[in-house]
């Protein structure tokens, strides 16, 4: 029970993208058509839940043990860029097909702050490795919904006719503003659910 | 190149927020306050200014291939001196802006300066540039959350202008980050085209 409603909450309550504002880049980069923002979540699923596990790994048997817990922004962004480099040389020797398909969105999850974020979020919420896993997939999840309604209604936008001075990313700000208003909508079901598991 | 125009092509022709629309992910959620958003411009200005100035000194001994990695780990080891600062001297800014201070090291404008400056011009000039790009992203920071607060709040930097019955809660609140934001790069795109 207690999964599902990490699971719920991560993806509608406390959506990454559009009420903790990580991954915002991505968000407004990659979302000019439905394809590629669904190759950007597959790409983004894959990375966050990975570098989650090996970041919290790290922090537990390499900076807990040996009380180094102030060099954690340092190990954990060394960790991601490092691993999102392995992925990518794995992916082209095991899997020509998926390389083509999430290759070139790889280098930008480096950057991309929800990685980063999610991974120092598990331990300053004391997660244990299961926890940890569910809130990162789920939060990818999260991310991958929020790109790609964000995607459709660019697309759709496109085939408006927008006041001149609001074309470019001001429309796209008021967009997603307004996309952001509708997630609210879901703000209160986690209180909700927890009432009905009797977690509270 | 002089210092002066540097400094004014950060904060005008090259601004951070309104033009290169980089660095949105800090932009956007700690400015509900004039304050908050004008203390995460300015961490973001201090480390930009210190890595853009190491960065520069080192670009003749960084082997081209592994220049990110050099680069990434400068920019966390200044992020983490003030990642412990912050929570030394100014608890209540490191309550406040939370999550967002380490992520400084993710923010695109400075591993964007740095490849796009700093690896390429003089450490003094590279230091110009960092305030020039900082002060520009502080300033759309301040202006972002004096609007925010203003309209959610009623007050700026705290100082109540408007009463209680005047607040739109919506402004503070995830969505009026991006509405705000979005009249505010319209209002700056019908300015610059005058």
């Amino acid at each position: 029970m207690e999964y599902i409603l990490i699971f719920i909450s991560a993806i509608f309550v406390n959506n990454i993208v559009l009420a903790q504002f990580l991954g915002i880049c991505p968000f407004l980069g990659v979302s000019k058509k439905i394809d590629t923002s669904l190759g950007m979540s597959a790409a983004v699923a894959f990375v966050l839940t990975l570098a989650t596990i090996v970041t919290w790994l790290v922090q537990k048997y390499v900076l807990d043990a040996f009380g180094l817990q102030y060099l954690q922004t340092i190990a954990f962004i060394l960790v991601i860029a490092s691993l999102v480099q392995m992925v990518e040389i794995v992916l082209k020797k095991v899997s020509p097909a998926l390389y083509q398909a999430l290759g070139i969105f790889l280098p930008l999850i480096t950057t991309n702050c929800a990685v980063l974020g999610v991974a120092i979020l598990v331990i300053q919420k004391d997660f244990n490795l299961l926890q940890s896993v569910v809130y990162a997939f789920s939060t990818a999840i999260g991310f991958g919904l929020a790109l790609t309604v964000f995607a459709g209604m660019r697309e759709q936008l496109e085939l408006v006719k927008v006041p001149k001075g609001m074309q470019g990313m001001a429309i796209v700000m008021l967009s997603a503003g307004l996309l952001s208003l509708a997630f609210m909508g879901f703000s209160g079901v986690d209180g909700g659910l927890k009432i009905l598991f009797g977690l509270d | 190149m002089n210092y002066i125009s540097i400094i004014r092509n950060g904060i005008v022709k090259d601004n951070p927020t309104f033009v290169l629309m980089l660095g949105m992910c800090p932009t956007l959620a700690t400015t509900t306050s004039a304050m908050n958003g004008m203390s995460m411009g300015l961490a973001t200005m201090a480390v930009l200014i210190c890595t853009n100035f190491v960065i520069s000194c080192l670009k003749s001994v960084t082997p081209d291939k592994v220049r990110i990695p050099v680069f990434i780990v400068v920019i966390a080891a200044f992020v983490t001196i003030l990642q412990l600062v912050i929570k030394a001297f100014l608890p209540d800014i490191d309550a406040a802006l939370g999550l967002f201070i380490p992520l400084i090291v993710v923010n695109c404008i400075i591993l964007g300066r740095a490849e796009a400056f700093a690896a390429k011009n003089s450490p003094f000039a590279s230091l110009f540039d960092g305030i020039g790009i900082g002060l520009g992203f502080t300033l759309g920071l301040t202006l972002l959350g004096i609007c925010r607060e203003l309209l959610g709040s009623g007050s700026i930097f705290g100082l109540t202008l408007l009463p209680e019955s005047n607040n739109i809660l919506l402004f503070v609140l995830p969505p009026g980050a991006f509405i705000t934001l979005g009249f505010l790069i319209a209002i700056v795109n019908k300015l610059r085209n005058v």
